[in-house]
């Protein structure tokens, strides 16, 4: 039974981890920009795709760190055509112009790479347990999590100590004002989508390592994420990390009690988070307006 | 835009409405088809009371259209064979789901309000989906139909007769909308319009902006119920989808295209999404990416919709 539950909260705190992944860059692009992405599940799926094309030519590592960058890119040319357009604008139109980004980026990935789920080869030595005692806990899964990890360390690094960071988290707070100080507010914005969207082409390709690929890869991913970012408190990237492995792990704990309330458990949070702190866990107060 | 073309306009949809099974056909469609614009059409337009004449922006409204699916079916299925007893339960599940969550997230404005919908429309998605013994799970809910209607002197064939359920679905169409615009010229509904446009003034006017956003919700939603139980005795089926999240994204388009600042538009843009998406995805397997790519077209060339533009070249 110990095993079981331990099994059950590293299994969420893995599961959490990707929910933060996909929910930090969100929450940038949120914050910055004031756009529900939509469409950032079906980057996660292009960005798993992409290194599985890749891999024959680049190996494993080599797709790891190439494919998050080319997904990157691409996200960077749909913020300049197509994103950049609904700036401003009333938060429907940012929506409705995501979320049709989302059906295409589906549809399209079923009609290149086909709607059958493929697996995803990863290198011997990290797929067997560690030890007999703890089955679960591969080599893959541990490098997951702490690749997560590293992940999210470079990102708090990168918005606090480089120059770049600065004006991302100026620019959250008074985007006017950044824009008057000189800044060019258009760069500023593509790289910050940019770099949300790298995030959520990490965690695609280390979610087909560990779930193998599938066109609705990103879509399940996506609510948890939306979730992750209330409980954790609007605004807030510390936040927004730890709703993610929160309610990751809250629904490990509830699998192995309530294998039927796995998905539910979290929106249950959701709704007594709003209930008695509407800002969510760490968010500032008056952001919610 | 003059009182006259206003009231020609309702005088043209209703007569459109009325004569329907008697056009759809010779035009290609079938009566099936046009029962399901009426549908997806009211769903349409009670979001629109919450969309365009509140200002409040939902993307969860699939949940309440699920809750009144799942609502009608299972009353026919394991309560009583009675078609109006499942439409009440429907509906009644529909608007009281409303009424709790709605507390919970009157509180929130704009992008985040639209995110918590969304995420709380899941929460029923995933009910559906993993209660397999009483929803049917992924597969739906099935082994139930829609019942004649017994009025004590005789029966209504809307079982068997496509076209006595098209006027079924008119009749509870009619009172809905009625209902709707009654309330938008109410003091109720014009407060709502005052919210819509400075919530901040109509708060120092002293309105209890957060009762009223509430009502609001609960009154679109519980008109969604009621559209929902209507899909799911269309369908004689109903399944996780229908409460899913791309379910509120349609509505929303819908109503986005048909333009959300008139009460009619949502209709329209029901008519052409429903029309759309039947030619599409009859046409092809990849009907995923035209609905989106349309969807893109809409924001970026459509985005006051088909009556906002005409109303914009009426008025130049």
């Amino acid at each position: 039974m110990t095993q079981l539950i331990l099994f059950n909260i590293f299994n969420g705190l893995i599961v959490g981890a990707f929910y933060a992944l996909m929910a930090l860059g969100l929450s940038l692009i949120l914050n910055l920009s004031g756009v529900i992405n939509f469409a950032h599940g079906g980057f996660l799926a292009i960005g798993a795709y992409i290194a599985y094309t890749l891999m024959p030519y680049v190996g494993f590592w080599g797709a790891l760190l190439v494919a998050p960058f080319l997904t990157a890119a691409l996200g960077l040319v749909v913020e300049r055509v197509l994103i950049r357009r609904v700036y401003g604008r009333d938060p429907l139109y940012s929506l409705l112009l995501t979320f049709g980004l989302a059906y295409i980026f589906e549809d399209g990935t079923r009609y290149i790479w086909g709607a059958q789920s493929l697996p995803y080869p990863i290198p011997g030595w990290l797929a067997t347990p560690l030890s007999s005692e703890m089955f679960f806990l591969t080599g893959y899964r541990l490098f997951m999590v702490a690749l997560v990890a590293v992940a999210v360390a470079g990102l708090f690094f990168i918005l606090n100590r480089t120059r770049l960071g600065m004006r991302i988290r100026a620019g959250t707070l008074d985007l006017e004002t950044v824009s008057v100080l000189g800044v060019n507010v258009r760069i500023l914005r593509n790289l910050n989508f940019g770099l949300g969207i790298y995030l959520a082409g990490l965690a695609g390709v280390l979610a087909a390592g560990m779930l193998g690929l599938q066109p609705t890869i990103g879509t399940s991913l996506i609510m948890p994420s939306f979730v992750a970012i209330i409980v954790g408190g609007l605004g807030s990237l510390p936040g927004t990390l730890l709703g993610g492995l929160l309610i990751g792990v809250a629904s490990g704990i509830t699998t192995v009690f309530f294998p039927s309330a796995t998905e539910a458990v979290m929106y249950v949070m959701m709704g007594v988070v709003l209930l008695v702190r509407p800002r969510g866990l760490l968010g500032e107060e008056g952001r919610i307006h | 835009m003059s009182g006259l073309s206003r009231t020609t306009t309702a005088i043209l949809i209703w007569l459109l409405l009325l004569t329907m099974p008697y056009w759809m056909g010779a035009l290609g469609g079938y009566t099936e088809l046009g029962s399901r614009v009426l549908v997806l059409g009211l769903a349409a337009m009670s979001l629109n009371f919450l969309l365009g004449f509140t200002g409040v922006l939902s993307f969860g409204h699939a949940a309440y259209f699920g809750l009144g699916a799942y609502g009608v079916g299972m009353t026919l299925k394991y309560l009583a064979p009675s078609t109006p007893l499942g439409i009440l339960v429907g509906v009644a599940v529909g608007a009281l789901a409303a009424a709790l969550i709605g507390a919970l997230i009157v509180k929130l404005r704009g992008v985040y309000f639209a995110m918590v919908t969304i995420a709380f429309g899941q929460v029923f998605f995933f009910i559906a989906f993993r209660w397999n013994s009483v929803t049917g799970g992924d597969d739906g809910l099935t082994g139930w139909s829609r019942q004649p209607l017994n009025l004590g002197f005789g029966n209504i064939d809307i079982a068997g007769n496509g076209t006595a359920f098209y006027y079924l679905v008119l009749a509870l169409f009619a009172a809905a909308v009625g209902i709707m615009a009654v309330l938008l010229r109410s003091p109720f509904g014009r407060t709502l319009l005052a919210i819509r446009e400075n919530e901040r003034r109509a708060r120092f006017l002293g309105i209890p902006v957060e009762q009223h956003i509430w009502l609001s919700f609960v009154i679109s939603c519980l008109f969604v119920a009621l559209a929902g139980t209507l899909y799911a005795l269309l369908n004689n089926f109903t399944d996780p989808r229908a409460l899913r999240w791309d379910q509120s994204g349609n509505f929303v388009i819908m109503a986005v295209l048909g333009g959300m600042r008139s009460f009619w538009g949502p209709l329209i843009g029901a008519a052409i999404f429903v029309v759309l998406q039947d030619y599409v995805s009859s046409h092809t397997e990849n009907w995923m990416s035209f609905i989106g790519l349309f969807f893109v077209l809409v924001v970026l060339f459509f985005p006051r919709g088909v009556l906002g533009i005409i109303r914009r070249k009426a008025a130049s």
